[in-house]
């Protein structure tokens, strides 16, 4: 079961599959992260507003709130209390988490995974390998911390250097040098230390994780009797700690992906040439 | 067994391990953030927030920097704080001499506030107090000069009343007048306008956060004729009645002596110095009586 670091993840499933078919997913991901950040877009480029704001807080048409729960639960912290329209933002965009996924939100709609995903491609192809890991509880760490300073401060502090709304913003307010965040999480990524960001500190993706621990969608391992252990899907995955239990779990064990860590990205749909996994709600087993 | 027991020590260990170093990082983490958070409550004296701000502090603990008051400005006055700014990152503020507030009525960008961070109960723009007007350079300031200009006054949303023009005299004519203008925290609502006005290469009038514009009298700081008017009459004890009046059979010494009254030695005391008529005297005849109510 050792990895052929040499081979190309997913060519397995390109020459079975087809191209196409082997990074459907990704594909689709893709188009969803810019064509949300394209619909704020529209509004300061070409003049239909049919979204206004940001991603932490919108207004689709003039009409239905939209607002970040992670951001709206820092506000709480600080111990104020809030006006309707953010609370009813908030509630949707968490029942929509709850449905799809916690970490949708990291995989399909936050540009940053554009970024992390890239730096990610540019580890695989150059076999950058490098020791230094952090801990992946690091990011519930800096989400307590970001609560605990904001009810110390009466402030959103975590707001204050967040680099994940920050960037979201100044693409969609303009750029002001938050492209240094950009560039650092890429060389974060990239020549430092493996997923960092995204997998090991953005509390952001804790959060969500959080939500993801009870949301209704779920990878399932459903055809993993298949598996030929190629590891592709280890390779590909950003949290490959949460495959394990699914599919190489004893015969009576779920073959359902039930960490809130897993981002429902799909990647390894994609780059599996046996079709061991799909994505199906959390009840079949 | 034993190697089960120890695998799950070390699996332990490891999980321990592993907790500390995320709780350990994050609070060191947490420390340096609560100290720039600090930092960052101060705000530049150019930057003014948008209406329906009171109090800083409490902005900073609603807004969620969602831009939607950005963008529903018609005049594009207010911006978002960007990375490399000294304003919090992300929240809205304009620069009053490039786009100063245009006082809408209907206050939209108050409106579009999701969260209250603009107060929702700020229905009048004239209510609003973004900032302060202030006239900081007199030197430069031309009414000083003695030319006229009150541009500042014309271009006032809150005309005459809170800016007003005060007329001096010009000492340097000798026969002309200053038109100085004025403003009044009472009515100023700090939209900046005459700050973007002001015909200076930079201007003489300025548009402050309140706190830094305004100073604060000492709570226990009563005025008199306030306090007078307020209760109709004068809230000191009236002054005695004049005596200095030489009561009868009082004269003066001119020597040094003062007020003498013939026939008593006891010249200290006040009947001496015919500050008390005599028939007012406390003072009884009986020495003893004296000694005992302490008037020697």
């Amino acid at each position: 079961m050792v990895r052929n670091i040499d081979k190309v993840i997913g060519q397995d499933a390109v020459v079975k599959k087809g191209w196409l078919v082997a990074h459907k997913w990704l594909l689709l991901r893709r188009l969803s992260q810019l064509s949300i950040l394209g619909l704020f877009l529209t509004g300061p480029l070409f003049g239909y507003w049919l979204i206004k704001g940001n991603m932490t807080s919108s207004l689709i048409m003039d009409t239905v709130p939209l607002s970040d729960p992670f951001v709206f639960i820092q506000t709480l912290f600080t111990g104020y209390l809030p006006e309707i329209a953010i609370v009813t933002g908030a509630v949707i965009v968490t029942l929509f988490y709850l449905t799809v996924g916690g970490r949708v939100y990291c995989s399909w709609v936050c540009p940053i995974n554009i970024v992390t995903d890239a730096a990610d491609w540019l580890r695989r192809i150059l076999k950058i390998r490098t020791s230094l890991s952090f801990s992946r509880m690091g990011r519930y760490g800096l989400l307590v911390i970001s609560m605990v300073l904001s009810s110390i401060t009466g402030m959103l502090v975590w707001e204050l250097v967040n680099p994940v709304t920050m960037i979201q913003r100044e693409l969609v307010f303009g750029m002001g040098l938050s492209w240094l965040f950009i560039v650092g999480i890429f060389i974060l990524d990239a020549f430092v230390s493996r997923r960092a960001w995204c997998g090991h500190l953005c509390p952001m993706g804790a959060f969500y994780s959080l939500i993801g621990q009870a949301s209704l969608l779920k990878v399932n391992a459903i055809n993993r009797a298949s598996c030929n252990d190629c590891m592709d899907c280890f390779a590909v995955c950003p949290e490959p700690q949460v495959i394990k239990p699914a599919l190489k779990g004893h015969a009576k064990s779920s073959p359902v992906i039930y960490s809130g860590n897993c981002t429902n990205c799909a990647r390894c749909i994609d780059v599996c040439a046996e079709n061991v996994f799909t994505i199906k709600h959390r009840f079949i087993n | 067994m034993n190697s089960v027991t120890n695998k799950s020590i070390q699996s332990r260990r490891r999980f321990l391990e592993n907790i500390s170093k995320a709780a350990g990082g994050a609070a060191l983490f947490g420390i340096g953030l609560g100290l720039y958070s600090q930092q960052s409550k101060s705000l530049p004296s150019t930057a003014i927030r948008p209406p329906g701000v009171d109090n800083e502090s409490d902005f900073l603990s609603a807004c969620v920097r969602c831009g939607l008051c950005v963008r529903d400005c018609p005049y594009d006055t207010l911006k978002l704080s960007r990375l490399g700014e000294h304003v919090a990152l992300g929240t809205p503020y304009f620069d009053a001499r490039s786009i100063p507030c245009e006082m809408c009525e209907d206050i939209p960008c108050v409106k579009a506030c999701p969260t209250g961070a603009l107060d929702p109960e700020l229905t009048n723009i004239d209510d609003a107090r973004m900032g302060l007007a202030v006239l900081i350079d007199q030197e430069a300031c031309i009414a000083f000069q003695g030319l006229r200009c009150e541009v500042c006054y014309n271009v006032c949303p809150v005309q005459n009343k809170a800016i007003s023009i005060n007329r001096q005299r010009n000492s340097r004519t000798g026969k002309h007048a200053l038109f100085i203008p004025v403003v009044h925290s009472s009515d100023c609502t700090g939209c900046g306008k005459c700050e973007h006005a002001c015909i200076l290469e930079e201007a003489a009038i300025k548009v402050l956060p309140t706190k830094l514009a305004k100073g604060e009298l000492g709570h226990h700081y009563r005025l008199g004729w306030k306090e007078k008017q307020k209760a109709g009459e004068s809230l000191v004890t009236p002054d005695l009645e004049h005596k200095y009046n030489l009561p009868q059979g009082t004269e003066y010494d001119y020597e040094g002596k003062g007020l003498i009254q013939p026939g008593s030695n006891n010249s200290g005391d006040h009947q001496s110095r015919g500050l008390v008529q005599p028939e007012e005297t406390p003072f009884n005849e009986s020495a003893l009586d004296r000694l005992n109510k302490g008037h020697l």
